[in-house]
Order: structure tokens, then C-alpha cells, then sequence
């Protein structure tokens, strides 16, 4: 873990006037998984979003690769092809088939070849269980399905760092796993740098190499995850723990 | 009610029936043409032209057709600007209808989802590569509804066209009455061949609406 | 320039005239949209109802004034009229108001409708939890919401109903507009450009009064939204 892939430094944002998030630094290494925890509210999918230029900050600087981002629209459409991202609106482009939908981006805006895009985008899909879909829109899927394309199609753009905004909140319960899996899958057998936001604990516990802890917008607590699940640092983080019922 | 006036009548109806067919679909399509590229300049924002395309709906839709028309007929002339009177009904009608028309497509770029927007952004997308496959294909299917209403509404105003002696369907029947004093029965005649092209019409375009839907959209 | 077309607008009385017709075409107007609105509001709230018969009646009555365009109403009302009730001497202004009043109830109706039923089903099984009878429900749950969900289209209509008043002069109502027509005439050989300027002037009136009310509406669609 010695390449940095993305470093946070006096990162500051507000909406107005209103602060929501105070000086946060971390660093990210190539292939870490690392988990935002914190109650609601906590600027852990705004921070999120900030890392991937769909909110503005105010102060701070980000470096990805080793280069400080410059942090104008021109420059971050550049890097979200590099950044892929998740939501929990699993939203596909309802006019487009499944395929068309992952071959998009790869074909329209990096330029790939079509052909390869597609033999791959019917890789991805045979890996996560949907090969069979191809063809199909996106109304004749399950959320869980969909989310699970979803994430296909971020990883169609290859790359070196994913977000996952709480990809399995809208979910019902039955789907959950289906799409955690998958997660669990890039970071194992693909060793994908993450970010995950998420309110499944067990699942956090389980992929997180580090936590990182907010509360009302900052950091509480920076800790590698077997030991923030055992034994976090905080009062604060043990409260949110308790009160997970985890 | 004096079915052999109605007969002797039909013919001359029927004139009217085409032309306010003709004056109405080549008002609509002109009017399609001037709302795409309006909506479009405002949705982009496009320096200067994005504010005068707004100031040009905001004037034409809060101002009567009938006006419209009488500068176009009666003042432009002074002008030096004169126009047969049925080209003063279809440009009055675009004019009209292209705001109308404008105002149904923003409504749709309007309507599309914010997250669909950032899943498109979140893929690395540009401005123009937003709009060309996000915003537009699910934004037109958005502004079907509100299209078709324009549609069946801009039919209508054609019977305005009779202020400016345009033999339409209302002319036409304006025009008997004066001359033949039987106004039962040519008001029957009238308000039956509105009903001849709106009814189908409006069947059509609500059939047209869920198949632009249920493509789109899947619901 | 005495005879710049401006100058038209200020010979003798003609201002005064040009105002004289607006105020007949406001008071139409408001009349009618008075008439229509309670009409309009009743057979919105019957139209709720689960009578079939009403129902269907009610959706005939609306497509009837969906089909036929108001040029054509008022000429229905200025030769109907007269006919069915039997006078003669019930001036155009009054059967404008009537020929308007019934196409606003129609639209009112179909509004007021989809106003009510768009009220969430939660909300009308709070009341009924209480104790409330189709009355008080109608009364003190599903119209006060139904009013504000409804006031956006409510004024975009009103704002149609002024625009449609131009029409007024069809059935030799003195308007605004015949009125500025008679002006017209009456200084074609002294203000050749006279023309320009009355209809400006006309043409302004309505717009002054339209524009902030659909801006209103605007407004307050794109708070609802919210």
C-alpha cells in the first residue's frame, strides 16, 4: 500500500454560510478500501460528492496521482472517467439498454473502440451475474439488478478509484447482498481503491482497512477497521456503534 | 333545423375544413421548429440570444393572438410590410404557438431528473454530451404531454384567423350566417367539423404520449 | 411632429376612450372568472363523486368546451342565447360573460378535480380517523390543500381569460379594441402611422396585466415543486 492515490488536505466546505465540512485530511493508497461511518447528517455523502467535483469546497486541496486538482468543471469531467461513482438512485438511462447503457460513456467520451468496449461491458456483465440482460431496459430489472449495473457501468470507464454512495439504502433487504458482494469482489480479486458510504455495518466491518469517523462534519476518528469495530477510539464512535445495534 | 341548408352548405364547409387544416399544420410545424431552437438557447444559456428568446415567450404568450394578428395585418402594412392575409395567420401562429411550444420543451429539459443529470456528470460527461444523451432524449419525451395540449390549442386559435377575413372553418360559417341568416344551422355544421379534427386528434396524440412514454420510460 | 401617429393617442378624448374599453373588458372578465370559478369548483367537487351518470355529464360538459373554441362560443351564445330564452335585447357584453363563464367552469371543474384527488390518500384517512364526516372532510382536509395545490392553474386560466377577451369586438362588444379600431379609422387620413400606436398601446395593456400573473404562477408551480 505505498502509491497515494488521493490526498485530502484542510479540506473546507459550506453551504452559504453554514459550515458542513471542517478541515479534513486523509490520504488514500492504492487498493485500500476505506469506510465513511457517522450518523446522518454527518457530511459523509458530502464529502463524498466533493471527491468527485459534484460539490464545490471552499478551501483545501485534493491531489489525485500525485497531481493537485484543479478543481473547475472543464477539469473535473476529466477526472470523473478516473473516478467512478455509485449513487443510491440506482439510475440507469431508462432509454437505454443495459448494454447501451455501459458502453456509453467508454465509446462516447473516452473514445474506445466499440467493439471492445462491448466485449467487455459483456464481461463485466457475465461476472456479475447478468449476461443474460444485455438487451433488456432497464424497467424490466429488479433495484438490485440495476444498482448492480450500475456499478458495471462506472467500472466500463476503468477507473483507479470508485465512490459508493450508500448504494444499497433504497434497496429492499433481499437485494442487499447481491450488490455488496460485487463490491466485495473489485476490492478482493480486482484490489480496487474505494470509498464507501454505507449504514451496513456488518458489511463495513467485513471490507473496511480503515474507517473514518464523522461527526457534524468532522473527523473524529481515523482508525484501521477491524480495530474501530472492536475498539474504537471515540466515546463518540462507540455511542454510533452501540446505537447501530452492531 | 333545416337539413337542406346544411347539405347545400357542406361544400363550402369543406373548403374551410382544408385550409384550417393546412393554416394549422403549417402553423404547428413552424411553431415546433422556433420552440426547439428557443428552449434550446435558453436551456443553454446561450449569451444574449438565451435572454431575448426569454423576453420573446414571456411577450407572445401573454398577449392575444387577435392583436398579433391585427399588427401583422393592419399596422405592418404601414410599414411597407405587407402580407397576404393567410401568410399573416401562419406567421402570427408561429409566433404564438413557437412560445407555447418553447415553454413545453424547457418543461421537459426542466423535468429530468437531478440524478439522472449526475449519473451522467458522475460518467465524465460535458455539457453537450449531457445534453445529447441525457437531457434531450428523456427531456422531448417529458415535453409530450404538454406538446400535444399546444397542439390541439393552436387548432383552436386558427378560428381567430376569421378576424382577418381568412376563409376558415369559423370564417366560412360567419360569412352563411351573414348572407343566408340561418345561424342554427351553420353553427351545427361548425362546431361539428371542429369536433371531426379535434377528437380524433386528441384520441391520437394521448395514444402517442404513452407509446413516448412507455419507450422512454418504461411506465 | 404633428403628425407623428403618437399624437393620435392624445387627440381629443381618445385616451380616455381606450381606457373606457379596457374597463369593459376588465369587468367582463372578472365577472366571468367569478361565475366560472364557482361554478367551475362545484362541479369539480361533483365530478369526485362516484356517480357514473354525473360523471360522464360532467366529462361531456368539459370536452364540449374543450373542443369548441371560444370564438365559437361566443358566437354560439350570441345566436343561442336569445333564441332559448326568449329575449331580444340582452346586450353582447352579457352574453360574453355568460359564453365565458360556462368555458371557465369547465376548465375550473377539470382543475378543482385533479386538485382533489391529488390530495395523498393518508391525508384523507387522517380525517376520516377522527371522526369527521364527507363534509368536514371535504371542508377542513381535502379543499384547503386542494386550493393551494390548484391556485398555479387557477391564475395561468385567469390569465387566459384576459387574453381571450380581445375577442369581445366579434360580438360588437365596445372593448378596448373596437374602440381603438374607431380611432383608427376615425384619424386614418391625419396619423397614418396612428395604427401602430393604438394597437401598442392595446397590445401593452394586455401584456402589463398578463405578465405578472403568469410570473405569479411560475412562481408559485416552482415552490410546489420544492
Amino acid at each position: 500500500m505505498e502509491t497515494e492515490i488521493l490526498k485530502v488536505t484542510h479540506l473546507n466546505k459550506f453551504y452559504g454560510a453554514r459550515q458542513v465540512l471542517f478541515d479534513v485530511n486523509f490520504t488514500l493508497h492504492q487498493g485500500e478500501v476505506l469506510t465513511l461511518l457517522g450518523p446522518s447528517g454527518s457530511g459523509k455523502s458530502t464529502l463524498l460528492r466533493t471527491l468527485n467535483g459534484l460539490e464545490a469546497f471552499q478551501a483545501g486541496t485534493l491531489t489525485f496521482n500525485g497531481q493537485p486538482v484543479v478543481a473547475d468543471e472543464a477539469h473535473w469531467q476529466k477526472l470523473r472517467q478516473k473516478i467512478g461513482m455509485v449513487f443510491q438512485s440506482y439510475d440507469l438511462f431508462p432509454n437505454l439498454t443495459v448494454l447501451e447503457n455501459i458502453t456509453l460513456a467508454p465509446v462516447k467520451i473516452q473514445g474506445r473502440s466499440a467493439a471492445t468496449v462491448q466485449a467487455e461491458a459483456l464481461a463485466l456483465l457475465e461476472r456479475v451475474g447478468l449476461s443474460a440482460y444485455a438487451k433488456a431496459y432497464p424497467r424490466e430489472l429488479s433495484g438490485g439488478q440495476k444498482q448492480r449495473i450500475a456499478i458495471v457501468r462506472a467500472l466500463a470507464l476503468h477507473p483507479e478509484l470508485m465512490l459508493f454512495d450508500e448504494v444499497t439504502a433504497s434497496l429492499d433487504p433481499e437485494m442487499v447482498r447481491g450488490v455488496l458482494e460485487i463490491i466485495k469482489q473489485l476490492s478482493q480479486e480486482a484490489a480496487m481503491t474505494m470509498i464507501i458510504v454505507t449504514h451496513e455495518m456488518n458489511f463495513a466491518a467485513q471490507i473496511a482497512d480503515r474507517v473514518l469517523f464523522l461527526a457534524d462534519g468532522k473527523i473524529v476518528e481515523d482508525t484501521p477497521g477491524q480495530q474501530f469495530f472492536a475498539q474504537p477510539q471515540t466515546q463518540r464512535a462507540q455511542e454510533f456503534l452501540d446505537s447501530m445495534d452492531f | 333545423m333545416d337539413w337542406a341548408v346544411i347539405q347545400q352548405s357542406l361544400p363550402e364547409f369543406a373548403k374551410g375544413f382544408q385550409l384550417t387544416l393546412w393554416l394549422s399544420a403549417s402553423g404547428i410545424a413552424g411553431a415546433l421548429v422556433v420552440g426547439v431552437v428557443v428552449s434550446l438557447l435558453r436551456y443553454f444559456q446561450v449569451p444574449v440570444l438565451g435572454r431575448l428568446s426569454g423576453a420573446y415567450v414571456e411577450v407572445a404568450r401573454n398577449t392575444p393572438l387577435l392583436i398579433q394578428l391585427f399588427f401583422l395585418y393592419y399596422a405592418f402594412p404601414v410599414l411597407g410590410l405587407k402580407f397576404s392575409a393567410a401568410t399573416c395567420g401562419i406567421i402570427g401562429l408561429v409566433f404564438l404557438g413557437g412560445a407555447y411550444m418553447a415553454e413545453g420543451f424547457t418543461g421537459g429539459f426542466n423535468g429530468v431528473s437531478q440524478t439522472q443529470v449526475e449519473s451522467g456528470r458522475a460518467l465524465g460527461m460535458n455539457q453537450w454530451q449531457l445534453a445529447r444523451y441525457v437531457v434531450l432524449p428523456q427531456g422531448l419525451a417529458l415535453s409530450v404531454p404538454a406538446l400535444a395540449a399546444n397542439v390541439i390549442f393552436l387548432i383552436k386559435e386558427t378560428s381567430i384567423f376569421s378576424v382577418i377575413a381568412i376563409p376558415e372553418l369559423t370564417n366560412t360559417a360567419l360569412d352563411l350566417i351573414g348572407l343566408y341568416y340561418r345561424s342554427n344551422e351553420y353553427l351545427l355544421v361548425l362546431v361539428v367539423a371542429y369536433a371531426i379534427i379535434l377528437i380524433p386528434l386528441s384520441l391520437l396524440l394521448t395514444w402517442l404520449e404513452r407509446r413516448v412514454r412507455y419507450a422512454t420510460f418504461g411506465d | 411632429m404633428p403628425h407623428s401617429g403618437i399624437n393620435v393617442l392624445f387627440e381629443g378624448h381618445n385616451l380616455v376612450r381606450l381606457l373606457g374599453g379596457l374597463w369593459t373588458t376588465v369587468w367582463i372578465a372578472a365577472l366571468a372568472l367569478v361565475l366560472g370559478l364557482s361554478l367551475g369548483a362545484l362541479l369539480g367537487a361533483l365530478r369526485t363523486l362516484k356517480n357514473p351518470v354525473l360523471r360522464l355529464g360532467l366529462r361531456l360538459y368539459l370536452e364540449f368546451f374543450r373542443i369548441v373554441p371560444t370564438v365559437v362560443l361566443l358566437f354560439l351564445a350570441y345566436y343561442l342565447v336569445p333564441e332559448l330564452f326568449h329575449v331580444d335585447s340582452l346586450p353582447g357584453s352579457w352574453m360574453a360573460v355568460i359564453a365565458f363563464g360556462l368555458w371557465v367552469a369547465a376548465e375550473f371543474s377539470d382543475i378543482v378535480r385533479g386538485a382533489l384527488l391529488s390530495v395523498p390518500v393518508h391525508q384523507r384517512e387522517s380525517g376520516l380517523a377522527l371522526g369527521m364526516n364527507r363534509w368536514q372532510l371535504f371542508r377542513y382536509v381535502l379543499l384547503p390543500q386542494a386550493l393551494k395545490l390548484e391556485l398555479p392553474a387557477t391564475i395561468n386560466l385567469a390569465t387566459r381569460v384576459i387574453k381571450t377577451t380581445s375577442l369581445l369586438m366579434l360580438i360588437s362588444v365596445m372593448d378596448v379594441i373596437n374602440i381603438g379600431q374607431q380611432i383608427i379609422e376615425a384619424n386614418n387620413t391625419t396619423y397614418r402611422t396612428g395604427v401602430f400606436w393604438v394597437y401598442g398601446v392595446i397590445f401593452i395593456f394586455y401584456f402589463v396585466v398578463d405578465y405578472p400573473l403568469s410570473r405569479w404562477a411560475q412562481r408559485l408551480a416552482a415552490q410546489q415543486k420544492v
